[in-house]
């Protein structure tokens, strides 16, 4: 392996770490304070400054909300071209804020946002880009990022090789927004930012409601939820009768739907429905981030899995570690004899 | 209509994971690989739009020799032939690195799309595609669910996944690059003549050297580790009979479902 790079870290650049602000509707998103909990943990160990970076248009109530938590600056990138997004324009925008400032590392939170115009700008930029973080460690002075690798059976640990600014995006749910400290009262400075000359390519059309929400499971109380180690769509009965016996809906993790086993809106995570019944069964799913910030809410998780090592353990309250081909019947059976029982 | 569609070989879902002594990858000896799971709706979505507008489907795949067998997989799906970008695992690990080559052999091609998957199985990074967009100055659009093109108009309509159930729907000149997301079609399984007719077809060989792409990485994975167990779980032993016995207590003392 080609480690033998200089060390980035002794590069010459500024010490600022920047940040970009998710915010709508004029105001901050939650994501906002998981990523600012991010960044002042490294800037921490770095010695580094935190600025987060506004992009919109009429953002001056955003800017003032993140200006009252613990920033060095707030940049306000403010133009017409960025009111509606386009990667063509958030790219030329951070461009041109990167540049000049050229700071040690611009920190993102790992949207569906972030993965259409990250890498873009990472290449128009000529830097490295680590994607999808949920730890780090300093090791020597020198940043080493974690990430999820192999369907979250291995994680790998990254690093960089090139020059900074290096682009990081965090992983949702990885770093607590609880743990940003929210008191300060940080300068709004505008950088202006002229997007004239951007070609004019990508056009955003209209926003479609995907599902037409026949079943809405956001108020079911149970809900029994099949992934993959199902196997078969003939094997959903199994899961089917825990269900009917329990009284409870049917929901699913994205490859069930995309096989077309079940309707679209059956799917629960980011794609697809956030629900938070009293009690989630999640069988045979194995707890991919993008399931998990769908069901999290849930007041009580039960896991049913013959992988000890399935990350849906670590958000499960109850976990079954077995074949759910012998554990469900088993379990269909014993609640249909509790309510017997009466 | 010419289209590139983009297949990496990784190990098949269900693998059960050895890394190797130095820590730096897997063993990958004794494993049996697949297509990349999105990367096959990706081909198929190719398949789809030469079936309707005519055409060539070409894949494309950095890899080692072995990647051959996912490639035939490709070709006997429908694809009319195969390029073969030769890498040792360094080179297949920083997404720059592989997007610049890849690169190489798309400039040659002159395609008018290059579908690649929203995300690797084994890296998931979710770079790659956009990096290759950006490398060669085309527009493009990711996590695809729906491509429209009209014959003969210079614009494509396609919907990308937004979070919560939504679609963004927007338009886009070609060339373009769409990184498709898994479930955007139902894929189709190989026939027989397929697969007789795949060992047939061009699959052309590009050594490294020969793309002219340097070694400088802009970010390196060093070392591979099993995740830290935080389990927040109870575990409930026992047989499954006794587990669900304990379970439907819980179910009803503290759950109150029952
Ligand atoms: C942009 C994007 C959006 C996405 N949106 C969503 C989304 O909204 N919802 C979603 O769910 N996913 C979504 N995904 C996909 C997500 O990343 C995972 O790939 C997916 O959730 C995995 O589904 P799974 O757990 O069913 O399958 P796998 O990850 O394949 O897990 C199957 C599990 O079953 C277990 N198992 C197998 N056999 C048995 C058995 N006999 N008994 C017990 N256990 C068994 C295995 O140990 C494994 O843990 C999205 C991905 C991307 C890139
Ligand atoms: N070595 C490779 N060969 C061919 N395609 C690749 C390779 N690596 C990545 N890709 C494509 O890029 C997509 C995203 O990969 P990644 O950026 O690693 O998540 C994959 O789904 C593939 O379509």
């Amino acid at each position: 392996m080609q480690l033998g790079a200089p060390h980035p870290e002794r590069w010459n650049v500024s010490d600022l770490i920047l940040f970009l602000v998710e915010h709508g509707g004029g105001r901050t998103r939650p994501l906002t304070w998981e990523c600012l909990a991010f960044v002042q943990g490294l800037a921490l160990e770095l010695s580094r400054k935190v600025i987060g970076v506004v992009l919109g248009n009429n953002i001056d109530s955003v800017c003032a909300e993140v200006a009252a938590a613990k920033v060095q600056e707030i940049w306000k990138v403010s133009a017409p071209e960025l009111e509606t997004y386009n990667p063509d324009c958030f790219s030329a925008a951070l461009c041109q804020i990167i540049k000049p400032a050229e700071p040690y590392a611009f920190a993102f939170a790992h949207t569906y946002r972030t993965i259409d115009f990250a890498p873009k700008l990472a290449a128009a930029l000529n830097v490295g880009f680590i994607s999808d973080i949920t730890r780090y460690r300093i090791d020597g002075g020198r940043p080493v990022f974690t990430k999820s690798v192999f369907h979250d059976k291995l994680a790998a640990e990254v690093s960089f090789c090139a020059a900074p600014p290096h682009l990081l995006s965090i992983q949702i749910g990885s770093f607590p927004g609880d743990a940003a400290q929210r008191e300060g009262r940080a300068p709004v400075q505008e950088k202006p930012v002229n997007l004239a000359g951007v070609p004019d390519r990508r056009r955003m059309l209209q926003i479609i409601q995907a599902m037409k929400n026949q079943v809405d499971l956001s108020r079911a109380q149970i809900i029994v939820a099949v992934g993959r180690g199902i196997g078969k769509q003939e094997n959903l009965k199994v899961a089917q009768e825990l269900a009917a016996a329990l009284g409870a809906e049917i929901g699913a993790s994205r490859p069930i739907v995309d096989m077309e086993w079940l309707p679209r809106d059956r799917q629960i995570g980011s794609s697809g429905q956030t629900v938070a019944p009293r009690v989630y069964f999640a069988i045979g799913i194995s707890g991919a981030i993008q399931h998990i910030v769908g069901m999290k809410n849930s007041a009580f998780v039960v896991a049913i899995n013959k992988d000890p090592n399935a990350p849906i353990f670590k958000v499960a309250n109850y976990g079954i570690v077995g074949d759910l081909f012998e554990v469900v019947p088993a379990l269909t059976q014993a609640v249909k004899q509790q309510k017997g029982n009466g | 209509m010419k289209i590139i569609a983009c297949i990496k070989q990784v190990p098949e879902k269900d693998t059960r994971f050895e890394i190797n002594p130095q820590g730096t990858w897997i063993q990958e000896q004794e494993l049996t690989f697949e297509i990349n799971e999105c990367d096959v709706y990706a081909l198929e979505e190719a398949l789809r739009l030469k079936e309707k507008h005519g055409g060539e489907v070409v894949l494309l795949s950095l890899g080692g020799e072995s990647a051959e067998k996912t490639m035939r997989r490709g070709l006997a799906l429908g694809a009319d032939r195969g390029i073969l970008i030769l890498a040792a695992r360094d080179q297949t690990t920083d997404p720059f690195t592989v997007a610049r080559a890849l690169l190489t052999q798309v400039r040659l091609e002159q395609p008018d799309l290059v579908l690649t998957g929203v995300r690797s199985d084994d890296q998931a990074f979710s770079q790659t595609g956009t990096l290759l967009a950006e490398l060669l100055g085309w527009p493009h659009a990711t996590i695809v669910m729906k491509i429209d093109w009209e014959a003969g108009a210079g614009r494509l309509t396609i919907q990308r996944e937004l979070e919560a159930g939504l679609l963004e729907e927007v338009s886009l000149p070609f060339p373009a690059v769409l990184t498709i997301q898994q479930g955007i079609n139902q894929v189709r399984y190989p026939s027989l003549k397929g697969i007789m007719a795949a060992r047939k077809k061009e699959l052309r060989r590009v050594n490294w050297a020969a793309t002219g792409v340097s070694g400088d990485r802009k970010i390196a994975i060093e070392k591979l580790v099993f995740p830290k167990s935080d389990k927040k779980s109870e575990i409930i032993g026992g047989t499954p009979r006794d587990a669900a016995a304990t379970l439907v207590e819980k179910m009803k003392k503290e759950m109150k479902i029952l």
